[in-house]
């Protein structure tokens, strides 16, 4: 029987205790299986000491339409150390036994249309999985996994970007569970040195359609970048600069784990308290 | 049973439009802008006016006299698309979407190409509509169509050599899917074949159903009744559903389409989707789709380079499930050996492509009736393969 405080559930009341004190939430990303699945685990315990709130993890495809050169890499990397849909699933298990922490997949389609729709929602319930964020599906196509996650009570979270017109952010808000993912600029993941200000405007024009916790991503990559998006958003996400980090330390795990913690603590700090 | 138009992109239980959600009001806005100029009488007239005035409509329908009698069987005509201007088919669609792009007042096309041979035709359009043109192609098929990247490139084109994953057309096509998400504003995607999301497989059918509207056509005056097969070689399938569209009411008329077989299907290395692949999404639409158990795209091998492709067109997969189109496999070897026989016999240098439907006509027209005839869509003509050729012959030659 499913826990109460999991999927759907969790994530809103991950949402709503931050909420009541006023504070905003930190979204850290990786790549599960980069370089590999232990790592993973260990950095996932580590970036929850540091104080992240909801920890995203990327499941690698071998065609990441969405993502720039640094996640490609790290897709890569994971690819080459074997990591599937099905391992990244058992890590989820291990990590349950040790760590609360709400946990999202951020994935391609065809991984979850191979493993089966059906057995995705049942198993990712059962591991103790929270959410899933599908890059290439878009709120059309997603009828058919939402509703097999809605029962399991497994949040589809959507993403939204500068493009979208407000009949698809209606559209969107409407079948959204748990946040929803504003793309803060029109392009591919990848730190970027100057945010343009339509993640700003999109946070604004979602506002308008929604109450749910709008979590703001692509291209932040720095501490400083953090308290102007917290005042807009309700949680701010990053990526590729902390992958960036795994990648630069790839030859000393310990060097890894220290570095990619800390910078993720850098951003939990640089939060509005 | 086959119906030619479409809702909300599907074709059964393929097609769709699996993008990023900062592509779908782009591919919302192209799929209104078609759906206006599709119907507009002066759009189609100027498409018209360019397909003949400009690329050199109506393409011939050959009968190959010769090549028909050394192989004893059905009569084999062939649709000389190889004589439009720029070489293959690939100039149909281009000219249309240009013509769109340019109606829509997109300054900037980006494509993608495997051979060479879409990006060749994209490179001449956009030069003939003033628009800037970039096109994404895999550092491998950069090095073997090395003859296509210098024509792009004296046509004003950029040509970006994409080296990531398997540095073929898959690549070629997540890079410029890359570029429009992050360009989408001021980009046109000029895609080449007839896969990808929806409003695409529609769009580039349409486009070149000119093929099998002539084919049709020209079959009727020629030998008065219909031909007793149709055969294509399908990549992403563009000159397989342009020519296919024109016979698919004649339920009587067996469609055939040829996949790469590359080293051999059990070898492991090549990539015929349809034949051996399982239905998955890739590039925005579900289709068949050559993969592993977990989902991850397989690579693929083809001696033709605008064949090396995992997935294939939504429509073309519906046509399978649907039995109305029956799909092969023809392997490199077979594909050469086709290449030899139509320019021993008839003089013609076929696209490397477009061998695999010799092979294929080769195979079948021995066991037909000598009042039957066939029709081969040769899609383009293989003066860019040379390169390839003269290492194949220099392997024999070992």
């Amino acid at each position: 029987m499913l826990d109460n405080a999991r999927g759907t559930a969790k994530i809103e009341a991950t949402f709503e205790a931050l909420r009541k004190e006023g504070r905003k939430a930190f979204i850290p990303f990786i790549t599960a299986g980069d370089p590999d699945l232990r790592t993973t685990k260990e950095l996932v315990l580590a970036m929850e000491q540091a104080g992240a709130h909801i920890i995203e993890l990327g499941v690698p495809f071998s065609d990441p339409v969405a993502d720039g050169p640094v996640i490609q890499a790290a897709t890569s990397r994971a690819l080459d150390g074997g990591t599937t849909l099905s391992s990244v699933l058992n890590l989820v298990q291990q990590l349950r036994q040790e760590t609360d922490v709400p946990l999202v997949l951020m994935t391609y389609y065809n991984l979850l249309l191979a493993y089966g729709l059906e057995k995705f929602a049942q198993v990712g319930a059962e591991v103790g999985i929270d959410g899933v964020i599908i890059a290439d599906l878009p709120v059309e196509e997603g009828d058919e996994l939402r509703e097999l996650l809605d029962p399991v009570g497994l949040a589809l979270i959507p993403l939204v970007a500068p493009t979208s017109t407000k009949e698809r952010l209606e559209l969107i808000a409407e079948k959204a569970r748990g946040f929803i993912y504003c793309v803060s600029l029109t392009g591919v993941t990848g730190e970027r040195q100057d945010l343009p200000p339509d993640g700003e405007k999109l946070i604004q024009r979602m506002r308008e359609v929604t109450s749910l916790p709008l979590a703001l991503g692509f291209g932040i990559s720095k501490p400083e970048q953090i308290p102007l998006i917290a005042q807009k958003a309700d949680a701010v996400i990053v990526g590729s600069a902390i992958v960036k980090k795994i990648e630069e330390n790839l030859n000393s795990k310990e060097k890894l784990l220290n570095e990619t913690t800390d910078f993720v603590r850098q951003m939990v700090q640089a939060l509005p308290q | 049973m086959v119906t030619k138009t479409t809702t909300a992109g599907r074709f059964g239980s393929f097609g769709g439009s699996y993008v990023p959600e900062t592509l779908k009001p782009a591919l919302e806005e192209l799929a209104q802008a078609y759906e206006h100029f599709s119907q507009d009488p002066a759009f189609q007239e100027e498409f018209v006016t360019y397909l003949n005035e400009y690329a050199g409509r109506p393409s011939l329908l050959y009968y190959a006299k010769r090549l028909s009698d050394r192989l004893g069987g059905a009569k084999i005509y062939l649709k000389r698309e190889d004589l439009n201007h720029t070489g293959s088919h690939k100039i149909n669609n281009v000219l249309g979407q240009a013509l769109l792009a340019h109606k829509m007042g997109k300054k900037r096309v980006i494509a993608e190409t495997g051979a060479g041979q879409h990006g060749v035709a994209t490179a001449t359009a956009c030069a003939l509509f003033g628009l800037s043109c970039e096109v994404y192609m895999g550092a491998e098929d950069v090095e073997r169509q090395a003859l296509n990247v210098l024509r792009m490139e004296l046509l004003g084109a950029k040509v970006i050599a994409v080296s990531k994953g398997t540095a073929t057309l898959k690549d070629a096509i997540n890079e410029a899917l890359r570029d429009w998400v992050t360009n989408v504003e001021n980009t046109y995607y000029c895609f080449g074949t007839a896969a990808g999301p929806h409003p695409y497989p529609s769009i580039v059918r349409d486009f070149q159903s000119i093929i099998g509207k002539e084919a049709r056509e020209q079959s009727l005056t020629i030998e008065g009744r219909l031909p007793s097969a149709v055969i294509a070689c399908v990549g992403g399938g563009s000159n397989a559903m342009g020519i296919f569209s024109g016979f698919l009411e004649d339920e009587e008329v067996p469609l055939i389409g040829v996949e790469a077989g590359g080293d051999g299907i059990d070898q492991g290395r090549h990539a015929a989707s349809l034949v051996a692949g399982k239905p998955g999404v890739l590039h925005g639409a579900r289709s068949y789709l050559l993969q592993d158990e977990h989902g991850q795209v397989l690579s693929t091998h083809s001696i033709a380079a605008g064949l090396d492709y995992p997935s294939v067109g939504p429509q073309l997969a519906y046509l399978k499930e649907q039995g109305r189109a029956t799909f092969v496999a023809i392997n490199d070897r077979e594909a050469l050996d086709g290449f030899a026989m139509l320019a021993s016999t008839e003089g013609i240098l076929p696209a490397l492509e477009s061998s695999h439907a010799v092979a294929q006509a080769i195979k079948m027209a021995p066991t037909m009736r000598q009042d039957q005839f066939i029709i081969l869509n040769l899609s383009g003509r293989g003066d860019k393969d040379v390169h390839t050729l003269a290492e194949e012959v220099g392997k024999d030659a070992r």
